[in-house]
Order: structure tokens, then C-alpha cells, then sequence
């Protein structure tokens, strides 16, 4: 069953929720990113494998993401669902901030070379949250979704925002919060803006349909 | 003033044309010997004006090593000359660990300075070791290792395996990039682990730019006190245990006098360098694995 909006204004509203929510997954995403190769220097360095190994994961999670978010979509989809998507993707990222240190440690210690010391640890860290993240995407497709020959629209306009999002993700984390604040900080930050958006969505779902 | 604009134009002209005729004059005698991109930068090996240098990039402000074709004992670099001082806090170092190997001025130097010393050296790049050793006379062997890491992935796996070194050299940066997980609290920390009891380090690093105070900050938040030595470059020496007094520092000289005049350096140059870094805003934020935009700071 397609979703019908209640009325045209609640509809433009929900729309820009889902929109919101994309577009922030995806500057998540890409902050994520810029961030892991932050977090993996200390024990990995900043070699060419490094970053092939942080992007091999973000990109292997992201493709699990859509395989996921794409199988929810066909149960029930709500906005609600989405919103609670996006907070299950920041608390998975708690760990990024509290136990990246710990668990790397231990891998450096147990695998001397630093590609797979690397791929290991950015796959422990970030791959659910990151995974999470990408099932956003399809999950949003379905929401917006009215009639089927609007589809390759809604989904265009879709990848636009969450591309869109990522971009932002990854000028303004590299160019000025890290210039300002610790990297914790930057993850917290973000963890708390993703929870604030996603209980924004399921307390309004009612409204919002 | 009132110029027309086709005057202007004129001598906008005439001054591109000064300004390139001397640049396309040098060039000619310019002489390119190896040219390769690897995997982290370009590197070019040239011959000029009787020098042979190493540049990354484009510009010869990339220069990163040279040596003198007639006499390749002296240091062409004030920096490399000013880098010799570290053997004044300490002049019998028995192991040596140089991070960082452009042309290989800094390690070959060493090895002559310092004959029976056990020096490693890491280099995260293995074409600027092939080139090191084809072009700079470089030479690996029993005392001298290369490793072909990232230097503190490096540094983590010595203090793992309990290795001391009691002089440790960063020359890891250059104007154009700065591994910046190399200049962080942490990583001074992990070298610092790495030190025998009165190990030294000295490192070379920037005179001018916003990293300056940060990277004092740095220092201090680990080592305490530290000298440094200022010219376009700053070189940073920091002892553990104490830094020497002047008269500890003289009496070394003295002793590295002659050795050190071949390389193109002496007492009466490095001696009034000396001086106990005092001039950084305390206010300024210690750079660490959390906070570490070098680059960025750098770039100010």
C-alpha cells in the first residue's frame, strides 16, 4: 500500500523530515569517514592502505545498508521507522568514541600488518553504524514514494539530498571542526544531532502519517 | 598618479619577461637525472649549480635534500647544519633512530660523525630509499637499517618490543605536509617511552606560521624545557633528564670541533643559538591524537 499524505501541508512537512533525515545520514556518513582516517593514524599510519582499507569498509557497509533498508521498507514502512533507523545508527556509533582506542590497541598488538590491522579495526568500529546509516536511504525512497512513475524522481531527488548531505559532511568537518574541536567531540556532536532529529521524526509521526 | 593603462600593461610585461629570463637561464643548467611519481609524492633528482638535490613536487622551495658534487661532506642546508647541535647534548650516541630519509643527508652525516653508532632509519616511502641509495650515496648494512614504515607505526612496535635509542631524529615534515599523527602528545609520549634514561630528541621544525605555538605547547606538555635553535627552520632538542648547561654544551663542542668543521659547521655558529624556548602564547592548544589539524594550523 502506497502511504497518502493527510494534507498538502502535513505532506510538504513530512517530506522534509524524510529529506532531513537523509541528507543528515548522509553528512554522518561521510564525518564518519573523514574521521576514521583520524582514528587509525595512531596505530596504522596514514599510508595509501589505510585509507583504502577505511573506504573498502564504509563502502561494504553502506551496500549492506541498502540490502537492509531496502528489505524493512517492504514491512510496514513508517516515518517513525526511519527516524528510529537513524538513532539505532548513532548509538551504534557510541563505540567510535569510547572503545576505538582500546580495541586497536589490541589489534596492533596482534596483527603486525597494518592493512589488515587497519581493515580489522575500522570493520569492528564502524561498520554497523555506517551499515545503519545506509539503510536510511532506501527506506526514505519508499516513504516518499507515491505513484510509480514518480518513483525515479523521488529516488533522484533523494540521491541528491543524501549526496548532498555527504558533501557538506566532509567540507565542513575537514575544513573547520577540526580546527575547533576534538575528535570525541565532533562524534558525540553528531550522535546527539542524529538522536535529536530521529525522536523528532517518531514523536511526530502521528501528526506526519 | 596617473599611468595609462597601456603603460601599465607595458611594464607588466617587461617585468614578466625580467622575471622569467634568469628562471629559463637557470633551467638550462638545470640537468634532471630522475623524475618518478610514487606513491605519495613526485620525487625529482637534478643537478645544478654543482649541487645535486631532491625535490617532492615543483618549485625548488621543495627541495628536500642536497648534497655538493666537489664536496660532499658539507651540508648544504642551514637546517642539516643546525641539526648537528644535537650531538652536543649528547656525543657518543650508541643507538640512533632517524625518522623520516629525504636524500639520506642526515643518516650518512651521522654515520661518519659517529662511527660506531647502530642507526635506523624509517621511511614510509620506498621509492625515496631507491632513490637515496642510487643517487645520494646512501648505503644500508649491518649498522645502518632502513625500514620502510610509517614512522609511528614504528615507533609503537619498538616500545612494544622494549627497544631504547638514546638519540631519536624527526625530520618527517616538510613545508608542504605534515603527517600530523607525527605531531601530536601522544606520539612525543611514545618516542619519549623509547629514550634511554638521558635520551635525546631533536627534531626539525617550523620557525614561522600558526603552528608555532601549538607546536611548543606540544613539546613542553611532554619533555618540559626544551632548546631550540632558530633560523628559517626551528630545531628543537630536548634531553631527558635534564637539559646540559652552557658549560656541558661548550665542552661538547669542543670535543666535536673537528669532526663537525668538515660537514661545514662549528661551535662559534651553533653555540649562540642556544636558547631555552621561552616565546610561545601559553594559551595555545596542545596538539594531540584528538586535536590535530597541523596542516591547517601550519598553513596560517
Amino acid at each position: 500500500m502506497v502511504a497518502t499524505p493527510p494534507s498538502a501541508g502535513r505532506g510538504r512537512l513530512r517530506t522534509l523530515v524524510i529529506f532531513g533525515i537523509a541528507g543528515w545520514s548522509g553528512y554522518f556518513v561521510m564525518a564518519l569517514e573523514l574521521l576514521a582516517g583520524r582514528i587509525t593514524a595512531p596505530y596504522f599510519g596514514t599510508g595509501i592502505y589505510v585509507w583504502g582499507a577505511v573506504i573498502t569498509v564504509f563502502m561494504l557497509a553502506l551496500s549492506a545498508g541498502y540490502l537492509l533498508g531496502g528489505s524493512l521498507s517492504t514491512r510496514d514502512p513508517r516515518i517513525s521507522r526511519l527516524g528510529g533507523l537513524l538513532i539505532l545508527a548513532a548509538l551504534t556509533a557510541l563505540p567510535v568514541a569510547w572503545l576505538s582506542d582500546p580495541s586497536f590497541n589490541w589489534i596492533f598488538d596482534h596483527i603486525h600488518d597494518p592493512r589488515y590491522g587497519s581493515l580489522l579495526g575500522t570493520t569492528l568500529i564502524f561498520f554497523v553504524p555506517t551499515g545503519l546509516c545506509g539503510a536510511i536511504s532506501p527506506y526514505a525512497v519508499r516513504l516518499l514514494v507515491t505513484r510509480t512513475d514518480g518513483s525515479g524522481a523521488s529516488a533522484g531527488r533523494l540521491y541528491f539530498v543524501s549526496t548532498f548531505g555527504s558533501a557538506a559532511g566532509t567540507i565542513v568537518t575537514s575544513f573547520y571542526l577540526v580546527l575547533k574541536f576534538d575528535v570525541n567531540q565532533i562524534v558525540v556532536g553528531m550522535i546527539v544531532v542524529s538522536c535529536v532529529i530521529g525522536f523528532a521524526a517518531c514523536a511526530a509521526r502521528k501528526w506526519l502519517g | 598618479m596617473s599611468e595609462s593603462p597601456l603603460a601599465m600593461r607595458l611594464s607588466r610585461l617587461a617585468a614578466i619577461f625580467l622575471f622569467f629570463v634568469p628562471l629559463a637561464a637557470a633551467a638550462q643548467n638545470m640537468r634532471v637525472l630522475h623524475e618518478e611519481r610514487s606513491l605519495y609524492r613526485n620525487i625529482v633528482v637534478y643537478e645544478a649549480d654543482s649541487l645535486r638535490c631532491l625535490k617532492f613536487g615543483r618549485s625548488a622551495q621543495d627541495r628536500q635534500s642536497c648534497v655538493m658534487l666537489k664536496n660532499p661532506n658539507q651540508l648544504v642546508f642551514e637546517y642539516t647544519r643546525m641539526m648537528m647541535a644535537m650531538l652536543y647534548l649528547n656525543p657518543h650516541p650508541g643507538r640512533i633512530l632517524i625518522i623520516g630519509l629525504g636524500g639520506g643527508t642526515l643518516p650518512v652525516t651521522l654515520a661518519k660523525l659517529v662511527p660506531d653508532a647502530q642507526i635506523d632509519v624509517v621511511e614510509i616511502d620506498p621509492a625515496v630509499v631507491k632513490v637515496a641509495r642510487d643517487y645520494f650515496g646512501f648505503k644500508t648494512g649491518p649498522a645502518m637499517q632502513v625500514y620502510e614504515e610509517d614512522g609511528r607505526v614504528f615507533v609503537k612496535h619498538r616500545q612494544r618490543e622494549g627497544a631504547h635509542y638514546d638519540l631519536v631524529v624527526l625530520d618527517a615534515f616538510n613545508e608542504q605536509y605534515i603527517p600530523e599523527h607525527m605531531l601530536t602528545r601522544e606520539f612525543l609520549a611514545e618516542v619519549k617511552s623509547i629514550l634511554t634514561p638521558r635520551g635525546v630528541v631533536a627534531a626539525n621544525t617550523f620557525a614561522t606560521s600558526g603552528l608555532y605555538d601549538h607546536e611548543s605547547a606540544t613539546y613542553d606538555a611532554v619533555f618540559g624545557s626544551f632548546y631550540a635553535l632558530k633560523s628559517k627552520n626551528r630545531v628543537i632538542l630536548v634531553r631527558l633528564g635534564n637539559l646540559p648547561d652552557h658549560a656541558e654544551l661548550e665542552a661538547n663542542a669542543r670535543s666535536l670541533e673537528e669532526r663537525l668543521r668538515v660537514f661545514g659547521t662549528s661551535e662559534s655558529w651553533l653555540l649562540p643559538m642556544f636558547e631555552v624556548e621561552s616565546g610561545w602564547s601559553r594559551k595555545a592548544r596542545v596538539l594531540t591524537d584528538q586535536y590535530s589539524p597541523a596542516n591547517l594550523l601550519n598553513s596560517r
